[in-house]
């Protein structure tokens, strides 16, 4: 790494600064304002919007296994999701997913 | 951020977010750790370490600044890429309006420093299960959110800077956040236009990873966001 210490500190400084504008961004600025409809609409779909998205290639290429692809983390997530959905339960479904992966890597380091 | 002038109501919502904040505590320690190794084997000072956790609380855009660092790339490369990674928290920041919006300034500026995917995700449900949740009580809910995560976030990068040592590979808590993630959403796939934007932003985003910094999981949520309304539409028009 070649920076100086100051240019470090700026680029910590820019970075906290700009990712502090993103999150406060909407929040800040709109307020108490109506936004409208279909914005709204839009709007609840958010997080089903985001958040698999960031998942899945986590889920099919793990950064642990060098982006190897791994049938176990496959089907821990897959169980991870049923029993989500299932259950509507978040604790049950993180209990099912990890149970899997575990009892998975036990078997496939059995084999 | 204590609710002690508080009324019961908001101090039992700040609690009930203690509580579903805590999990959350087992990813935020690999990962804190983590960084804190890795920036001090990039070169950070251990000051510098701890600047990016406490002013930016961004894991992902703090891996991806020092990945970029350690290539030696132009600080406005960095920045640029490491921000980008954190757009996708515009459209959090959007999607609280309609819950948070009302509260006072100030406290809406603590949420936005706080607005990260564990917060933010484990607060829309809440918000969305509960909409007869006043909006003292949704902000006492973020703030006791974020009570059991962020300290342990930044205590342990301080741990894993000063003991240079990650949690091994085989303890596979890396796949914590992927599947703490899941458990989260799974619950929320309560209709056809729910399940159909999850879908999307699986498809678009497997197809686009090859984008730089976090680009395509935008355009994968976007084209998410807008098949979700478009099946809602849909689905009234058929009068189901």
């Amino acid at each position: 790494m070649n920076y100086a210490s100051a240019e470090i500190w700026l680029i910590i400084a820019v970075m906290g600064v700009g990712t502090f504008l993103i999150r406060f961004s909407f929040l800040g600025l709109i307020g108490d304002r109506p936004m409208p409809p279909f914005v709204l609409r839009l709007l609840r779909y958010t997080p089903v919007a985001v958040l698999p998205g960031m998942v899945a290639p986590l889920v099919l290429w793990p950064a642990a296994t060098a982006g190897q692809f791994d049938p176990v983390r496959l089907i821990a997530a897959i169980a991870t999701v049923m029993v989500g959905v299932w259950t509507r339960n978040v604790l049950w479904a993180i209990v099912g997913g990890a149970v899997t992966l575990y009892a998975g890597m036990g078997l496939t380091a059995l084999l | 951020m204590t609710t002690s002038t508080a009324n019961p109501g908001t101090r039992s919502a700040y609690w009930a977010g203690f509580r579903d904040g805590a999990p959350f505590i087992l990813m935020a320690v690999p990962f804190s750790v983590l960084f804190g190794v890795v920036a001090t084997d990039a070169g950070l000072t251990l000051a510098q370490a701890m600047g990016f956790t406490v002013l930016v609380i961004a894991g992902a855009a703090q891996f991806a600044a020092v990945q970029l660092m350690v290539e030696n790339a132009s600080i406005a490369l960095v920045l640029l890429a490491a921000l980008a990674v954190n757009l996708r928290m515009a459209m959090y920041s959007a999607s609280l309006v309609p819950y948070l919006g009302p509260a006072p300034l100030w406290k809406r500026a603590c949420i936005a420093y706080l607005n990260f995917d564990q917060t933010y995700i484990t607060a829309i449900a809440r918000y969305e299960a509960r909409p007869e949740m006043t909006v003292p009580e949704r902000v006492a809910y973020f703030f006791g959110v974020a009570t059991p995560i962020a300290p342990i976030w930044m205590s342990m990068t301080l741990v894993g800077a000063l003991v240079g040592k990650a949690i091994p590979e085989a303890w596979a808590l890396d796949f914590i956040m992927p599947i703490m993630f899941l458990a989260m959403v799974a619950p929320m796939l309560k209709s056809l236009a729910h399940v159909s934007a999850a879908a999307v932003s699986v498809s678009v985003g497997l197809l686009l990873v090859g984008l730089p910094s976090g680009t395509g999981l935008l355009i994968a949520a976007g084209a998410a966001m807008l098949t979700g309304a478009l099946v809602e539409i849909w689905q009234e028009r058929r009068g189901v």
